[in-house]
Parts: C-alpha cells; structure tokens; sequence
C-alpha cells in the first residue's frame, strides 16, 4: 500500500504538469470572442422603449439576444448543426419568442428578457411551410404552424395545442403561407402550381372550416416570393410574365384582379422579377394599405392600395435597400439610397403619405473592403417631442452587422463571417522602424566607406530620437491617470514583441472574407472582403514570405477552389495590412490538383509555389527567370504526390527539367473495401530536438524522423458493427513505400489525426466495445542510426520498428492538434477540442506505446507511466477554463519566440486565443521573481570576496615577514 | 514475479515485434524457381522492370511472381538474368541518376477462380538506377496487400541503399538479381488492454492479501520516520506537545 502511496506521489512530482490559470491571470494571456453566425432573422425588442435587445436568430442555427448598444452577446442559444437544428421562423411578441426549428420538428418559445425557456413542444411530423402569430379582439394568444398536411393551433402560454386540422386535398394543394387578420379566423394559402390558387378559412375557436375558394391562377406556382397580404385581407400578388400586379379579396372575392403595371404609368425592367414587401405591424390588427414594390435591383415604390385603387406615394429611384418599422401608432418607411461610390444615405419617410421626415438623414460608409448591403433592420423609436427616431441595423454581403445611429455614428460592428473560419495563419508582426533601419543597414549592398559611415550615423540618430520619443511618453503616460492610459493597438504602432508572442492572426472564411487580427487583444486591424467566392470553394493560406526579409513586404497567397470544377485563383496579400500584393498572381486557367511550397526562394526571398494542373503540368509562382533555373537546378529531387480518393488511387511524381512531370510510384486501395478519408502530412516548420530517446539502461532508441511520410486513413466501406475497420499506412511520399500497414478491427470512423515527429495518434469509434478510443502509433529506427547526418527517403533500406498502443478516451472529440515550439525541446501535448466546448491539452507523454504494462526499474529510470488502459480527463488540463467554445471545428498551433510558450487559437463557432506551456514556463522568471535579493547576494559575494582577498594578501605578506 | 515477467515478456513481444514477426513470416516464400510452388494453388503475373535515359518508361519483363492465393498468401520469384545491353544500359543509366521502376499488375489475391484475380492497372515503384548498380542488383521487394487481399502497393528498395559514386568494374556483379521478396498484410492494430491490466490489478491485490509483510500498516513499516519527524518537531518548536507525529498521518 505504502510502495502504491508513494509511487503516486513520485508519478505526481513528476509527470503532473500544472496548466491551471490563477484567478488573476484570466483574460490575461487569452480572449474569446463569441459569434452567431449570418442572420436569417432579426427583430428589435420594442415592448419597452428603453429595451436594448436584438433578437437574431441564424443560419448557423444559433438564437441570441445582442445588445444593441454595445453590439456584446445578453445571451445566446446553440443548437444542433445541420437541418437538425435549423431554425425556420421566429415570431417575436411581447416577451416571448417563438421559434420553429428543425424543419418544424420543434416549437419552443423563449424568454426575451433573459433567454430563459418558456417551453417546447414537439409537433407532429411534416415538413414544414409558415408560422404566423393569430390574433383576437386586439390580443396575439395563439400562434399557428402550417405544415403540409395539416395545421395546429397552440397557445402562446403554454403551447398546448388548442386544436388540429388535417388540411383538404394536401395531396394535390401545395400550402404555404398562413394568414390572420386578427378577426378570429386563420386563413391558408395553397396553390396547384399553375392553376389555381385554394383559401381555406379556419374558424380560430374550434378549427372548423368556414370557407373553402378556389381562385384561377395559372401563372403562380409559390405564394410567398410573389404575394404578400395588404390592408382588409387583400392578396397582392406581382405577376413577372405579364408584369401586372393581382389582388384579390380573401374574404369576399373568388377572381383575382389584373392591374397591369403600365396603367399606374411604370415601366418595369424585363429581366427582373418585382416582388412586394408589406407590413403588419401587430398580428392582432389588418396589415397596412402600404407597401412597397420592387421593380428593379435598385428601384422601389411605395404604393398604397385604396379603394382597390393602386395609388403611387412615392417613387425611391435608386435605392438599394427598403424596410419598415413601427413604433406606437406610427409607421415609418426606410429607403437606404446611395449616394457616392463609399456612402449611402438612408432616409425615414411616413409610410402614410411617402412624405419625407425631416432630419431623419443618417449616413452609412460602405467600407471598401466590405461587401455590399443586403438587408436593413430599423428600430424606430418616438422621441419626446413625439417625432420618429430610429437606428438601423445594416448587414452586408460580407455578414458584417453595423448599427449606426443617427447622424451616422457607428455605434457597433459584428464580424459574423468569423463564425465560419476555414484556415488561419499566424504571421510575425514586422521589427519597430528603429529595429528595421538597423536591418536594412546590413541588407544593403556596401557602396562606399563613406556612405556606410553616414548611413551609420544616421541611423543610430534615428534611434536616439526615437529613444527620447519614448522616454517622452513614458514621462507624459505617468502623468496621466492610469485609466486613461491605453495601449490603442492600430495597425501603425504594430511591431514585434520581445518575445515574439504577439503575432497577426490571418483567418480565412468560408464567406470569403480575410481578416487580420491582433493575437494579443483579439482586434480586427485589418479585413478584406473577396466577392465573386464560389459556395463550395476551398481554401489553402500559405505565407510565402515571412516579415524576417525587410525591406520585402511579407507575403501571404491563398488559392481559392471550386471543388466541382477545380479552377483556381490565386489572391496574394500582404498580411500585416491586408493589402493586395503588388505581385501579379498568374492566370490559372487549368484545373488545378495540388499545390506545393517548397523551401526554395527566389532573389526577393519570396518562396516558390508550384501549382499542378490537371494535365501534370506545373506551373511556378513567383516564375522569374532566378526561380526557372533553381527549380531546373532541382528538379530531379522535387517530388510531389496526388490522391485521388474516389478511385483510391495515390500516385507519386517527380518533377522534370522542361516543368513537366512523371509518375513514379503508385498505389491503389480499391474503393469496393475501403475508401480513404485523410491524408496527412507533418507541418514543414515543425523542428525536432531530440533524435532519440534515453532508454533506461542508457542506450539510445533512435526515432524514425521521416519529413515525408504520409499517413493514410481509409475506412471500410461496410459498415456492419462486426466488419468494419479503419486502416492506416504509414507511406513515404517520395518513393511511395508502405512503411506500415495496420487495421483496426470493429473500429468506424469519424477518425481524427495528428502526425508529427516520428508518431501518429488516432481517434476512432469502437463498434465493439461502444466507446471512443485512442491508438499511438511511434516509429523508431532502432539502437543505430542508419545515417545521421541527413535523411533521404531514397536512402533509408531498413524499415522502422514500429509500436502501437490504445487508450480509452472517455470523451467523443470535434478536433485535434498537437502543440509546436520553436525548437521542440518542449514536451508535446495534444490539444483536444471537445463537443462540449472545453479545450483538452493531453500530455503525448499518456499516449506512448512505450508505456510498460509491469514496472520495471529501467521504466522507472525512463520516467514511463505505467500503462492503463483509461486516459482520464482531469479538470486541470482544460486549458480554457469556463471559456468554452461552442463547435470548435480546428484548433491552430503557432510556436513563439519562447522556447517554452506556444500560442494556441481554436476556432468553430467562437474564437478563442490562449497560450500553453506544455513544459511550464522554464525559460521565463516568474513574476514575483526576487530581483532585490538575488542581486544584493550577488553584491555581498562580491564584496566578500574582495575583501577576503585583501585579507588573505595581507596575512600573506605579515607570514613573509614573520 | 515469474508469472508476471512472462506477461511482460509476451506483452513485450507483441507490441514491439509484431512488424518483426511478420517479415519472418512472410520471407518463407522468397528466391524463385521453385518447381513446388507451381502446383499449389496459385498464379503467377509478371514483374516488370524500366529503365530508360530518357526516363520515359518502357516496361520488360524481369521474371515472374508466384503467388500464392489463400488465407496465407505467400509468393516466390523466378527471374531472368540481365543481358549484356542491359547491363551496359543499367550502367549508363546510372551515371545520369535515372530511374530503375518495377511494376507488377493489380491482382486478388483471395480470388477462387483464375479470372478473378486479375484487375485493371499497375503498381509501380522506383530506385535511383545507381543505387542498384552499386548493390550489385541485390534488392528487397515488397509485395503489400490489404485486409481482403488486394494487392495494394510494391516496394523496392536496395541494400545498401545509398550512392556513393563507386565503380562496379566486374561485370558478372550486375548478372544475376539477389533478391529478397515478400509479401505482407496488415497488421491487427492492437485495442486498450483492459482484461492484462484487469488481472494485474488482481494479481497486485492477491500478492497483498498473501503476503504479511505487505500488509504491515503504515506506521508500523516508516516509525523511525514518524518519530524523528516529531523529535524534529518537537526541537524546533518546544510549545508543541509531542503528538505531532499524528499530523505526520494526515
């Protein structure tokens, strides 16, 4: 008992690496930020008119209450990812908020105040149509969802259904919307496409039928896109093939009215199809008699239906964007207009009369970078004077959200495009002006004694006043109350830390919006919006120059694929500003397979990427006549490899002299078996300190460091629970040699990979045993080095020892990555982001087949743990806290100028910056460090031993006496 | 402890062999010509070889695989000795680094009938032209299937692999291949082992429960310990009353 005591006190001393954050270190090394996602929905909470909410409801299935003066999350609501969790519709009234998620598999309605649940129901199943609120005598109770077959009423209360109704001929009647008027009857919409249209009026007491109409209607086919419903229940429907509008009364009439657009004296463009925008302000009352007609990309009308007269308020001719809002009994028209190529104007009018209110200008600076507007939200609000104030919301192509009040102040801006982050880079910041002169001092060619002399002094002048320019500041800073004393980070005062951990995050996402952003505040300094992205694009970031070449701009290119026609395009900017390059990217009018950086560079330090087409050509960027002559130079050591997964098929190729290629090796997994899920590679900056490891009886276990290996993960095509597998091969990618080839048995996927080093962990499902587990998989060469001096996969006869073990992991994973250092002396660990938004750093040391399973005193001697089959999450590996990340999707390690430090972004849905010291800080003094004692003991040596030595002379000279 | 070093020496052998045993296994079948081999169930599909100075490549025969199909599938090679021009094409090749590829067809291996076996496509592999001339053609070949049998990848490699730049003036050395052949299927990846960490565990307690001296208590075995600690105690701080051993405890 007492060895088993002690033993567990040594494995503590020794292997318990402590990665809790103290109380007063929150926030300090790490910050999140929380996103939505694009919004689908959005309404003001106006029950009170000092209420600061913003409901958004997105297509990321997220609901969320935003504070509308500060732009800052009040709360927020995650739901499943996929058609699962989609949210169809949000109703918004008094204090609560209805949603219909799922395609309405789920009713629930929120507490807007404090996103608590009311409650949720489930509906009966049926996809889903409309959602509206129901009215009676002045009072919203009830609210009615239609589906395709039926529609069920339920209380606003409680959500019991008050009653159901299968809905007539549901077979041959396409219904989509849902209607009241707020006069105690529910009335649906249905159309036969280009037939007829069918009203069925619900009576909304005991959901009997009142009237069944049927109306011809041969041209309609989808009642939402074309008709809204305006004033006492009438259907306005625009017509695009004969460019009229329609209106029907749903109460009394059974034929629809053709008013053709040319009689109220407008001209509609051809090509685009006119739609109406109506608005009701309260689903117990009528909708209004006004509304708006879009009659081209950027042209509306307000019109008013009197009398079953069309009336034309007012023509908006340009306007881009058009809305209303209500605010007591007043309801107000906003038209967003522009004005010159960087601003838009936006303007209320009274939705009565079109009439203009004055001072109600505001001005909205499209950012060039940005993406155009597409949707506006107006929160009106009456002032005390009784006249219309309002603040809008404006979202943009690029799901920006920026809410601007008037005159134009931008009260605040969400990236919501962040919530989508493909890939990242992190890029070091560029050295302080000083710093940069003295490097180019020696970047430059010598010209002259002279010239050198000055240039010299000039800058060590240029140093000077920029040393004064600091002490000023210091001076002045301390003079001011320390509250006032901010660091602003802007992109000008921008340099390089000491130890090189503040770096520029470049994200990538998948809307096609780049963002550069501070590491050590979480500031966008800089973002670039990419029109024209194709939906299904994938993204590779790759720097081509670091900021180390001054005065060479650093140098980041991001190749841009449409997966199903495989042309790309090349963007290059530069990261730090996230301006366009200078640089021309060429043409790429092939299809493209792969992409490579190689480590050559030409004369401006800018490293080559070699780009292979679909005929097995390749083409170079930067192709300067230098890089042509180094890549002939060495062409015959450049190989590259392809996977073709739907045939199973990896091919290697080597590069030629004349930039063509030929195929060298091949291997072939067929697809009837297996398929081929993942194909992973080492990072190329990843550095290994260490060749071998230290067995306990002092000899040394060389490691396999092989840069080229490729580690390949199928799964089984059967999925049956006794026969599936996974596979992995370990594969040179140079000579295309199986290293490994293993199988785990009663295994299925998602499979999720790190390979670095000289191992490869693996996660995988057990159908077997039903639970998650983790396989390592290390390569060593052996008690000799083949030979050490450099490794040539062409010159590597012997194959690695191979071993494996496999843990139990008690957690499902969403995503791997192992952590990186500078030099690598630096333990590993293994950052885990789990589904429950906790970010998990394992130590590699519990994931390694060399872990005995009976001690022995040369395990001991090796600081091996003992091997148990169990890997338990502690709480102190967490490393972000109650900081929890909802769907990460990809974790980001970038070392730092710290061989101990390594800086660690992980990013799905929020974005979370931290660091980890997988060792401890062993190269940093901590902060209470002593410096007073150290150096007065320094001091008193040193005093000491002079005086000691003056002592000992003078004994020395009185015993030469004596 | 005997039991238990058994254990550890299968467990030993397991994790950190497994590759090992299999080379063993699977190098049963190799130098050709074999007359047996032919009339077990079996095929045989060519080996082909390439090289050329223009690197464009120009598959001859280089002899014959002889596989073997069934649950343990094993393979021999029968091959032909390089002619003269070859040998003189070998060596030029080798002066400019060129290629030396083999390839072999795609076969199944678990196929019942003739038909079967064969598929579309190759598999191809590759050495430095060099590197073959300066090992005097003595390569490893290594035929690598996949769970049900495909063949799915070949590799080549050299002994010794590198290229020093020595001549190989007899030119009886480039005559005769001296290959070593075999053919490998993957390995079972192994699952947490919980039944040995189980028994262990078990057997841990059973040796306690056995032995008394191990069940001796705590203050029984570390008294001295406990006692200097509290006369340690007791002479840094004498207001404190010698039952500070009992602190030790907690």
């Amino acid at each position: 008992m007492a060895k088993l005591i002690l033993l567990l006190l040594e494995l503590c001393i020794i292997f318990c690496v402590v990665h809790a954050v103290f109380e007063d270190q929150v926030g300090k090394f790490d910050w999140r930020q929380q996103y939505v996602g694009k919004v689908r929905f959005s309404h003001f909470d106006t029950q009170m008119q000092s209420s600061k909410k913003v409901l958004v409801a997105t297509e990321s299935n997220v609901f969320a209450a935003l504070n509308s003066r500060t732009g800052e999350l009040f709360w927020r609501h995650v739901d499943k990812t996929g058609p699962e969790g989609n949210i169809d519709a949000l109703l918004h009234h008094a204090q609560d908020a209805i949603l219909v998620v799922g395609n309405g598999r789920v009713l629930r309605s929120w507490d807007v105040n404090i996103g608590g649940l009311n409650w949720e129901v489930l509906l009966d199943s049926g996809s889903f149509r409309s959602a509206s609120l129901v009215g009676q005598q002045g009072t919203v109770k009830h609210v009615a969802v239609l589906k395709k077959a039926f529609i069920s009423v339920h209380y606003l209360s409680n959500g019991h259904q008050k009653w159901i109704e299968n809905l007539p001929d549901s077979e041959t009647v396409d219904y989509q919307t849902v209607y009241s008027g707020g006069n105690g009857h529910v009335l649906v919409l249905g159309v036969v496409p280009h037939s007829h249209i069918t009203i069925v009026v619900y009576s909304m007491e005991d959901g009997e039928i009142i009237k069944q109409v049927s109306v011809e209607a041969p041209w309609l086919s989808n009642i939402p896109a074309s008709c809204v419903v305006v004033g006492q229940g009438i259907l306005m429907c625009a017509d695009s093939t004969t460019m009229s509008l329609n209106t029907l009364d749903l109460h009394q009439q059974t034929q629809m009215t053709q008013i053709p657009l040319q009689s109220l004296g407008l001209e509609a463009d051809p090509d685009f199809h006119p739609s109406l925008m109506s608005h009701q302000p309260n689903a117990a009352q009528k909708p209004l008699s006004e509304f708006f007609l879009q009659l081209g990309p950027e042209r509306y009308l307000l019109l008013q239906l009197n009398n079953g007269q069309i009336v034309t308020l007012r023509d908006f001719n340009p306007a881009l964007l058009a809305s209303f809002a209500t605010t007591g009994e007043k309801t107000v028209a906003a038209v967003m207009s522009p004005k010159n190529k960087t601003a838009c104007s936006i303007n209320l009018f009274s939705a009565d009369t079109g009439r203009r209110l004055l001072d109600t200008t505001l001005i909205f600076t499209v950012d060039p970078n940005g993406g155009k507007p597409e949707k506006l939200h107006v929160q009106a609000f009456l002032k005390k004077d009784d006249s219309v104030g309002y603040r809008v919301m404006v979202q943009t192509e690029d799901q920006t959200l920026t809410f601007i009040q008037q005159p134009g102040r931008v009260m605040w801006t969400r990236e919501e495009a962040l919530s989508d982050v493909v890939t990242m880079e992190m890029v070091d910041l560029p050295l302080t002006g000083t710093q940069a002169e003295l490097e180019g001092e020696f970047g430059k060619k010598a010209d002259g004694l002279f010239s050198m002399v000055l240039k010299r002094l000039s800058s060590q002048l240029i140093m000077l006043q920029a040393w004064i320019a600091h002490l000023w500041k210091l001076f002045y800073d301390a003079r001011k109350p320390r509250s006032q004393v901010k660091n602003d980070i802007s992109i000008d005062n921008l340099s390089r830390d000491e130890f090189n951990l503040q770096k520029m995050m470049v994200m990538v996402t998948s809307s096609g919006k780049l963002f550069g952003i501070d590491s050590k505040t979480g500031a966008i300094l800089w973002k670039h919006y990419l029109d024209n992205i194709p939906s299904n694009a994938a993204f590779k970031l790759m720097v081509q120059r670091t900021t180390a070449h001054f005065p060479h701009p650093p140098q980041c290119t991001l190749l841009i694929k449409d997966k199903d026609t495989g042309l790309a395009t090349l963007h290059v900017f530069n990261p730090i500003f996230g301006r366009r390059s200078q640089v021309t990217p060429p043409a790429l009018p092939q299809p493209i397979l792969q992409s490579l950086m190689l480590p050559l560079m030409d004369q401006d330090y800018a490293k080559v990427l070699l780009l292979v087409d679909d005929q097995y050509k390749v083409s170079a960027f930067p192709s300067t006549k230098n890089v042509l002559q180094q890549l002939q130079e060495t062409a015959s050591s450049i190989f590259f490899f392809l996977v073709d997964s739907s045939q199973g098929r990896l091919s290697g190729y080597r590069l030629r002299t004349d930039l063509s290629t030929e195929q060298v090796w091949e291997v072939v997994i067929p697809t009837e078996v297996q398929k081929i899920v993942f194909v992973k590679g080492k990072r190329p900056n990843e550095h290994v300190h260490s060749q071998g490891r230290v067995m306990g009886d002092r000899s040394v276990l060389y490691k396999y460091l092989n840069p080229n290996l490729l580690a390949v993960v199928t799964e089984s095509t059967d999925m049956h629970q006794e026969r599936s597998f996974i596979g992995i091969l370990l594969i040179d990618g140079v000579t295309g040699r199986i290293i490994h080839e293993a199988v785990q048995r009663k295994a299925r996927g998602p499979v999720h990979v790190v390979h670095s080093e000289n191992w490869v962990v693996y996660e995988y499902w057990s159908t077997k045993s039903r639970r998650k587990e983790f396989s390592v998989i290390e390569l060593y060469e052996g008690m000799e080095l083949y030979n050490s001096t450099v490794f040539s996969s062409l010159d590597r006869p012997h194959a690695p020892q191979v071993l494996q073990q496999s843990y139990i992991f008690p957690s499902s994973i969403s995503t791997m990555e192992a952590t990186l250092t500078e030099k690598g002396i630096t333990s590993r660990h293994i950052l885990i982001g789990l589904p429950s938004g906790g970010i998990l750093s394992l130590p590699k040391m519990f994931l390694d087949p060399r872990r005995p399973e009976i001690i022995t005193e040369q395990s001991r001697e090796e600081n091996l743990i003992p091997y148990a089959p169990e890997l338990i999450i502690r709480t102190e590996w967490f490393i972000n806290y109650n900081q929890s990340v909802s769907r990460v999707r990809g974790i980001y390690t970038a070392p730092s100028g710290l061989e101990s430090t390594c800086l660690v972004v992980a990013y799905g849905l929020d974005i979370y910056q931290t660091r980890v010291y997988p060792s401890k800080q062993f190269d940093v003094l901590k902060d209470d460090y002593d410096y007073m004692l150290i150096s007065s003991v320094l001091f008193a040596l040193f005093f000491a031993t002079m005086i000691s030595k003056r002592l000992a002379e003078v004994k020395l000279l009185n015993r030469a006496w004596r | 402890m005997a039991r238990l070093l058994a254990f550890k020496a299968v467990i030993i052998i397991n994790v950190l062999f497994s590759v090992c045993t299999d080379l063993a296994y699977c190098n049963n079948g190799r130098r050709g010509g074999d007359p047996l081999e032919t009339e077990m169930s079996g095929f045989s599909v060519p080996l082909e070889h390439s090289f050329e100075l223009d690197d464009v490549a120009k598959f001859q025969s280089r002899g014959s695989l002889l596989l073997k199909t069934g649950r343990e599938p094993s393979v021999s090679l029968a091959q032909n000795q390089l002619s003269e021009d070859d040998r003189a094409k070998l060596k030029e090749v080798a002066a400019v680094d060129g290629l030396y590829r083999i390839r072999v067809p795609r076969v199944f291996l678990q196929a019942d009938r003739q038909t079967e076996w064969q598929m579309e496509g190759y598999l191809t592999a590759f050495v430095r032209a060099c590197a073959m001339v300066e090992s005097h053609l003595s390569d490893v070949i290594t035929l690598h299937t996949d769970v049900s049998g495909y063949l799915i990848g070949v590799s080549i490699v050299t002994l010794p692999g590198a290229c020093r730049g020595t001549e190989v003036e007899d030119e009886v050395d480039l005559e005769v291949f001296n290959t070593t052949l075999s053919i490998m299927a993957p390995v079972n990846a192994p699952g947490p082992e919980t039944a040995l960490f189980l028994e262990r565990m078990e057997q841990e307690s059973e040796k306690k429960g056995k032995n008394p001296q191990e069940q001796k208590s705590f203050f029984a075995k570390y008294w001295y310990l406990i006692l200097g600690g509290a006369i340690f105690l007791m002479l840094t701080n004498s207001a404190q009353p010698p039952a500070g051993g009992g602190r030790e405890q907690s």
